[in-house]
């Protein structure tokens, strides 16, 4: 899955489940600041990468993810390592 | 002591949306009883059940607000919503006001289900997702609406069985009578899912006259098979006289008398002596003879039992075969943890407009309805003062007396 993919994918979740306004999204948002997701949405983000994605993230993995573009790099990272590992 | 009124009404259930669909319902003894066919799938002796809907809450109230809210507490928020409305409350009076809240609840039955499935499908319990915890907890639709309507006061579920309601409209009626409370949201929601009524299908105490779902619950008839579950939501806003009188508030009746009373029996099975208590405790709170009330409101739900022992308790307090009597469960099933709520709002739908609903699929009276005034055809007649029975597993016993604000 290359990174375009994901971003669409990831774009559409927040957008449809968590409901963020899509004029919100850009790669340098802060995703607690500009986005205004909280603990509680994160579980609810935790779910819904699993299900899209099929891995689960680890919340001390997220330690430095503040942007959503950091976010879609770590999806990517985690999406493709778990492709190699297969 | 405080005298307390009630201002506004909110109902969401299977004979109507709002007050007016629910009076018409109520005086054409139209029934909202239906089949629901996945419960043959699921392994319910029993496919009967009031047929509602879930509201559309998207564009509502922001996701945040909508996720922790299970399907009964949706139901809560619209009635919620409606009465606040119908009593001219708005979030203005809520941020500059302390409103209080009871709501009867007793089961979040398919939060939990699937919120189980979830995690063990993958074994993790963060697959239940953020609103899992706020969806299972029988206090869901307390907490849930005080974080909606941003309200200050006594904040709790009364989780009493089938007199969940009743309950709650008992103890608003107590915090503004002691003047520790100047307006509580009362009331009682239910779930309707199939997850939710399996376990009391288990018991055999579910109709299964599926020939015509809507003669399926007879309260009271000597050919009645056992009850029909229903659900819904049903909200009364409980304020305190001078309060209502000082905002110029449009007082719709006045709560007089709150009567309960514990079996100390059997689990599941009732007995005439708790209800006979409940209702004369009621009675002399209201500071009321047996002739005063006009009309009582039955909790009969149809099952053979407990019909059998209202009408003996009704008839030992009351004799003489002349109280009208019905039970609106012939029509809207039994609501279950919001009946005692919602039936109060029944009653007073006929009291404002001068009639009694029919208890319908009455045909045939046993030796114990015999002796009851019940009333099986929409009858033209004022109604003053009511009594509203509710009674529920575990022996909890609940009555209310509601008059109109003379």
């Amino acid at each position: 899955m290359n990174r375009e993919e994901i971003v669409k994918i990831t774009n559409e979740f927040l957008v449809e489940e968590i409901e963020i306004e899509p004029e919100l999204l850009n790669e340098e948002a802060s995703l607690k600041h500009d986005l205004g997701i909280d603990s509680l949405d994160f579980v609810d983000i935790v779910v819904i990468v699993e299900r899209k994605f099929g891995f689960k993230i680890k919340a001390e993995e997220m330690t430095g993810v503040d942007t959503l573009g950091a976010f879609y790099d770590y999806i990517e990272k985690m999406v493709n390592s778990k492709n190699s590992d297969a | 002591m405080k005298r307390v009124v009630i201002t506004g009404m909110g109902i969401y259930s299977c004979i109507g949306k709002n007050l007016e669909e629910v009076a018409n319902s109520l005086y054409n003894g139209k029934s909202g009883i239906g089949i629901d066919e996945n419960r043959y799938e699921y392994g319910y002796r029993s496919p009967l059940t009031g047929i509602l809907e879930r509201p559309k809450l998207k564009g509502v109230l922001d996701r945040r607000m909508r996720t922790g809210l299970a399907e009964e507490a949706e139901y809560a928020y619209m009635a919620t919503k409606a009465a606040l409305d119908h009593a001219n409350i708005d979030m203005d009076f809520l941020e500059n006001n302390e409103v209080g809240i009871f709501y009867g609840n007793d089961s979040s039955a398919k939060a939990v289900i699937e919120a189980h499935a979830a995690a063990a499908a993958k074994k993790d319990t963060m697959m239940m997702g953020s609103g899992a915890i706020f969806q299972s907890m029988n206090s869901t639709i307390t907490m849930n609406l005080t974080v909606i309507f941003k309200l200050r006061g006594i904040n709790m579920t009364i989780s009493a069985a089938c007199a969940s309601g009743s309950h709650s409209l008992g103890l608003g009626y107590l915090f503004i009578k002691n003047g520790w409370q100047k307006t509580v949201i009362c009331g009682g929601g239910q779930e309707t899912n199939t997850f939710s009524m399996g376990s009391f299908d288990a018991l055999n105490a579910f109709s299964i006259n599926t020939k015509d779902p809507t003669k399926a619950s007879k309260p009271f008839d000597k050919n009645r098979d056992g009850l029909v579950p229903s659900g819904g939501a049903a909200t009364l806003i409980l304020e305190d006289y001078d309060h209502a009188i000082a905002r110029g508030a449009n007082i719709i009746a006045e709560v007089t008398g709150y009567g309960f009373s514990s079996n100390g029996g059997h689990i599941s099975q009732p007995n005439d002596d708790g209800s006979y208590i409940a209702m004369q405790r009621a009675l002399v709170d209201a500071g009321l003879n047996p002739t005063e009330i006009d009309y009582i409101s039955a909790h009969a739900t149809s099952t053979p039992l407990g019909d059998m022992y209202e009408a003996m308790a009704i008839n030992k307090l009351f004799g003489n075969n002349t109280v009208p009597v019905s039970s609106t469960k012939s029509m809207t099933g039994h609501e279950c943890w919001m009946a005692g709520a919602s039936e109060i709002i029944y009653s007073i739908l006929m009291m404002q407009n001068s009639f009694i609903a029919p208890n319908i699929n009455f045909d045939t009276p046993d030796e114990y309805s015999a002796k009851l005034n019940i009333i099986n055809k929409t009858k033209e007649q004022k109604i003053n003062t009511f009594l509203s029975n509710s009674f529920g597993f575990g022996g909890t016993n609940s009555a209310i007396v509601v008059k109109k604000l003379e």
